[in-house]
């Protein structure tokens, strides 16, 4: 089993259309590497100076991982990652 | 106390009721905040009041002016209240995918609506209220997602409120849009009892909503303070949909679809406090009543219909 990223519409550049995609890795760290290997420049967009891009949401099975570790969050198969950018509500 | 001399006056003081059934155990207890018996229905009198209230403090709020404000609902309709009772003017800026509802109570209180288009969500009616704030210098701005009276409300009422009801408060559980509500009864709480939790539960909405031109575009409302925050998560639509409908059934609550998406958050914090098998006290906000959100088919039909209905709106 391996783990399911979901990708937001405007980051599907990098995955040729696709909303979800498969990686693998033990840390979001890790996931994200993987991920760029396969489609290439995702990292980019998804990590600024050595941490996540200000208006870039992850989540782990719904939750934010910026309050499970930020990108050092564990990840195991069968997760899903989710990646959404930040938007408005109120 | 029940008398007030005008409605106004009767903003907050919201019951704390308990969850007998939906609580996972006798030491792992639900709480639900009412913050639906507020004067206009919803927790957004609170922010909307205490906003006017500032800006007629410090004068920039003058009699007759009229006041412009994005919003995807409820806190325009408790500014429309307020603002018709105290002689202003209201100008909303809100996403044309919102429920029709919201736009009829608007439009009964007196408010013009100028709508933003569905893509980008709110985002989009920030960006829009912005402008016409420059094309029209005359109007007042309060700007929820930036004004510091809005997590001020927050602070001064709903959390001492929550704190004076249940002592034993463990977790604190609300929505995140302005981030107003988890800011000011965060800070409160976590000044007065440093171990509470304070989780936030956040709208995930369809597709369309998230469709910015690129990532810089995205928004994180000024008034976010992540330090306050202990935990945060995604609820989709079907979630939100599935627990709004089990608080009605379970408990009697008929809450908004929003308030659905909370629950299932402060469900997932009580999972893991049962597990970890300590005792928990977890507070949950009902933002508003299920009574704007018939005509979306939230409440009929099986679930899978109901959040492909709900999929394109802003629900919360």
């Amino acid at each position: 089993m391996a783990i399911t990223v979901s990708i937001p519409t405007i980051l599907r550049t990098h995955t040729g259309g696709q909303k979800s995609v498969e990686a693998s890795g033990g840390t979001l760290a890790e996931v994200i590497e993987d991920l760029e290997t396969n489609h290439g420049g995702l990292k980019a967009r998804l990590v600024k100076e050595g941490s996540l891009h200000r208006f870039v949401n992850v989540y782990v099975n719904d939750e934010d991982v910026r309050f499970s570790g930020g990108l050092e969050a564990a990840v195991k198969d069968g997760d899903t990652v989710t990646i959404l950018p930040a938007v408005a509500g109120g | 106390m029940a008398r007030y001399d005008s409605l106004l006056h009767a903003l907050g003081g919201t019951p704390l009721v308990g969850l007998p059934n939906l609580s996972p155990s006798r030491d792992v207890r639900l709480w639900a905040k009412l913050e639906d018996r507020n004067p206009t229905g919803s927790i957004k009198d609170r922010p909307a009041l205490a906003m006017i209230e500032a800006a007629e403090r410090d004068g920039t709020l003058r009699p007759g002016a009229t006041i412009l404000e994005p919003t995807s609902g409820n806190t325009g309709i408790s500014l429309a209240m307020a603002a018709k009772l105290k002689g202003y003017g209201l100008v909303c800026v809100m996403p044309e995918n919102t429920s029709t509802e919201r736009k009829q109570l608007l439009q009964a209180y007196g408010a013009r609506i100028v709508f933003s288009p569905a893509a980008g969500g709110s985002n989009q009616a920030v960006a829009r209220a912005k402008e016409l704030a420059e094309q029209n210098p005359e109007w007042v701005m309060l700007y929820q997602y930036g004004n510091p009276a809005n997590a001020e409300a927050h602070y001064r009422g709903t959390g001492p409120e929550i704190l004076k009801d249940l002592p034993e408060i463990t977790h604190f559980v609300a929505g995140l849009g302005t981030t107003g509500t988890l800011v000011g009864v965060g800070r409160y709480l976590r000044e007065q009892k440093p171990d509470v939790q304070i989780v936030a539960a956040e709208p995930r909405y369809g597709e369309l909503v998230y469709g910015l031109r690129n990532l810089d575009e995205g928004f994180v409302p000024e008034l976010y303070d992540a330090s306050v925050l202990t935990g945060r998560y995604s609820v989709g639509s079907y979630d939100a949909l599935r627990r709004t409908r089990q608080l009605l059934e379970a408990e009697g609550i008929f809450a908004g679809v929003s308030t659905g998406a909370i629950l299932h958050a402060a469900l997932a914090v009580a999972d893991k406090a049962v597990t970890a098998g300590t005792p928990a006290d977890v507070v949950f906000v009902v933002c508003d009543a299920g009574w704007k959100y018939l005509s979306t088919g939230a409440y009929s039909g099986t679930l899978d219909e109901a959040s492909e209905r709900l999929d394109g709106h802003l629900w919360a």
